[in-house]
């Protein structure tokens, strides 16, 4: 029922060769293209609008949902809102991502608004990867936004990448935590060509011994713009890192904006920044093991984006 | 091997003017030989190593490498014909791990268990190590160990090794050096080595002394090892010319 673009590109966004194992929702030009629920993972569509709604049981674990999106026609443009009920002490890895093959003159465009609502001392692992290809003039646009809504002791670590292809994206990332909660973001970006890129970041950490570790690394080359936004708010006894990292390469354009905002005495909230581009001894260093300067440029960019 | 004739390196100084650091220098590094280079902090070694790997270009004389003049030849070109150098300070890399660097540096899909072989002639439990990222979490004797096991996966004709004993504890010296000895017997190629350690100098064919930018003295050991020993109290400084800042002790990594 898939046709090779379509399989090539859940490759691509979501590691699928077969049908996966668990859960899953596959969306392939704004239509629902297979489903399959289990018995502690309830996948519904929304009634209102776009989207659907994932209910994970109370204390599941070492399952997982896989909720891909697909756009192979020219000229889609659609918003859609999944929300992700996780239940209390469950423990499950979240597999979602988008990509898009555009090879006809009108824009391709998927935001997905992505809500997950996270009970006291549940784990989640959510991994979403974007993509983009197709030579046509049309320009492939994502601009996702993920809500985190984590209750006590909840656990979220987030693995967001977007590495090709994607000619202009917005990210929209808000988390609120409770007591003891922990977020672990690591995002990799590449941008090339015209391409621009936002990444914001809002994270409130309003319980005590709530955490957040938030590392971005990124790599700005050709004439593409990145903008990289964070604001981290402790209103609490809690802990706060954020990190962003960007090579710089052609003519490329980095910001960074990093906010800090402590309303309590034991907040300890750190931001690193750091923009460069790659050091001239870790390519001279290559070449003296035989590569040549573009060879090395791209064994370092691979690695940073690892 | 390896020949250089009146090698010249002029650099810009900090006053906007130049100096040079290399000066006329010709010496030559026969087939299998092992040669060591010692001198004072700041006397032109690595300035040297640099010329010859192409790091720097010499702005006078000639590189010969087998006959090959390679005195304008880049970097990529003098590693692919056989020239391979461990740095005094080893790059860090964020994100490469020393599985990758054995991999490029070997040129071939290694093994983990070849990989291991390496890392374990310099005295690294290889397990452990395989896969670290090669960044500022290593200290700078476990990066020296990755520096030099990199060159082992090359098996170059030529190995020049800047101050390899730098950073590494005393405990592993003779088996550093016996790693020299090894290299020595298996790769059929020379070795090159900057060193300020007695016990390196001993296991050399020939030993070259570099001061102010020039060679003092060059020759079998046993000729100029003797001169070395008795005059390391007291270095010549070098006036005109050259200016030369030292930097801290011998041994700093
Ligand atoms: N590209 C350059 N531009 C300007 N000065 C340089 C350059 N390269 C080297 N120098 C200077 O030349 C001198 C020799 O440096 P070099 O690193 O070769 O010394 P060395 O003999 O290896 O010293 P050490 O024993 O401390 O390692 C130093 O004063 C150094 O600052
Ligand atoms: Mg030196």
């Amino acid at each position: 029922m898939l046709d090779s673009v379509s399989k090539h590109i859940l490759e691509e966004v979501a590691d699928i060769h077969e049908t996966p194992i668990g859960a899953y929702n596959f969306r392939v030009d704004g239509k629902s293209a297979g489903r399959q629920t289990t018995a502690n993972i309830d996948i519904t569509s929304k009634t209102d609008k776009p989207g659907i709604d994932v209910r994970i049981k109370p204390g599941t674990k070492h399952e997982s949902v896989h909720i891909p999106v697909v756009l192979a026609e020219s000229g889609i443009r659609e918003t859609v809102y999944n929300d992700f009920y996780v239940g209390e002490d469950a423990d499950v890895v979240i597999v979602a991502g988008c990509g898009i093959h555009n090879c006809g003159n009108q824009d391709s465009e998927h935001d997905g608004v992505h809500r997950f609502f996270l009970g006291k001392n549940s784990r989640i692992k959510y991994i979403e990867k974007h993509y983009g290809e197709g030579d046509g003039n049309g320009r492939r646009i994502l601009n996702p936004v993920t809500e985190m809504y984590m209750e006590e002791g909840a656990v979220a670590e987030l693995e967001m990448v977007q590495i090709k292809g994607v000619d202009s994206t917005k990210r929209t990332t808000v988390a609120k935590l409770d007591k003891d909660a922990r977020l672990v973001v690591r995002e990799r970006l590449m941008t090339h060509g015209s391409q621009y890129a936002l990444s914001e970041y809002t994270v409130e950490m309003n319980g005590e011994g709530s955490s957040v570790d938030l590392v971005s690394r990124s790599v700005a080359r050709e004439d593409s713009t990145q903008d990289y936004r964070s604001k981290v708010v402790g209103n609490a006894a809690c802990a706060g890192h954020t990190e962003c990292d960007a090579i710089i390469m052609d003519n490329a354009h980095v910001y960074a904006t990093p906010e800090l905002d402590a309303n309590c005495i034991d907040a300890q909230l750190i931001h690193e920044a750091a923009i460069g581009k790659i050091a001239g001894e870790q390519l001279t260093k290559l070449m003296t093991l035989g590569l040549t300067e573009s060879e090395a440029e791209e064994q370092i960019i691979n690695g940073f984006l690892k | 091997m390896l020949e250089l004739k009146n090698v010249t390196f002029e650099a810009a100084d900090e006053n906007g003017g130049s100096k040079i650091i290399t000066r006329d220098l010709s010496m030559t590094v026969g087939d299998n030989k092992f040669v060591v280079i010692t001198g004072p902090n700041g006397s032109g070694k690595s300035t040297l190593a640099r010329l010859i790997m192409g790091i720097n270009q010499p702005t006078g004389g000639q590189i010969l490498f087998n006959g090959r003049d390679i005195t304008h030849a880049s970097i990529t070109e003098r590693a692919n014909l056989g020239i391979s150098f461990a740095f005094q300070q080893p790059v860090r890399f964020k994100g490469l791990k020393v599985i990758d660097l054995l991999r490029i540096a070997s040129k071939k899909e290694l093994t983990v268990s070849e990989a291991c072989t390496y890392l374990a002639s310099v005295g690294l439990c290889a397990k452990d190590y395989i896969n670290r990222e090669v960044n500022a979490s290593l200290s700078g004797g476990e990066l020296k160990r990755i520096e030099i096991a990199m060159i082992l996966a090359r098996g170059s004709l030529l190995s020049i090794f800047d101050e390899p004993e730098a950073g590494i504890d005393l405990w592993s010296f003779s088996n550093l050096i016996s790693v020299f000895e090894t290299m020595r017997e298996n790769i059929h190629g020379s070795i090159l080595i900057i060193s300020h350690q007695e016990r390196i100098l001993n296991i050399a064919d020939e030993i070259v002394v570099i001061d102010c930018g020039s060679i003092r003295e060059q020759g079998p050991k046993d000729e100029i090892l003797p001169h070395i020993l008795g005059t390391a109290a007291a270095r010549i400084m070098c006036d005109g010319g050259a200016k030369i800042s030292r930097k801290g002790g011998a041994a700093n990594a």
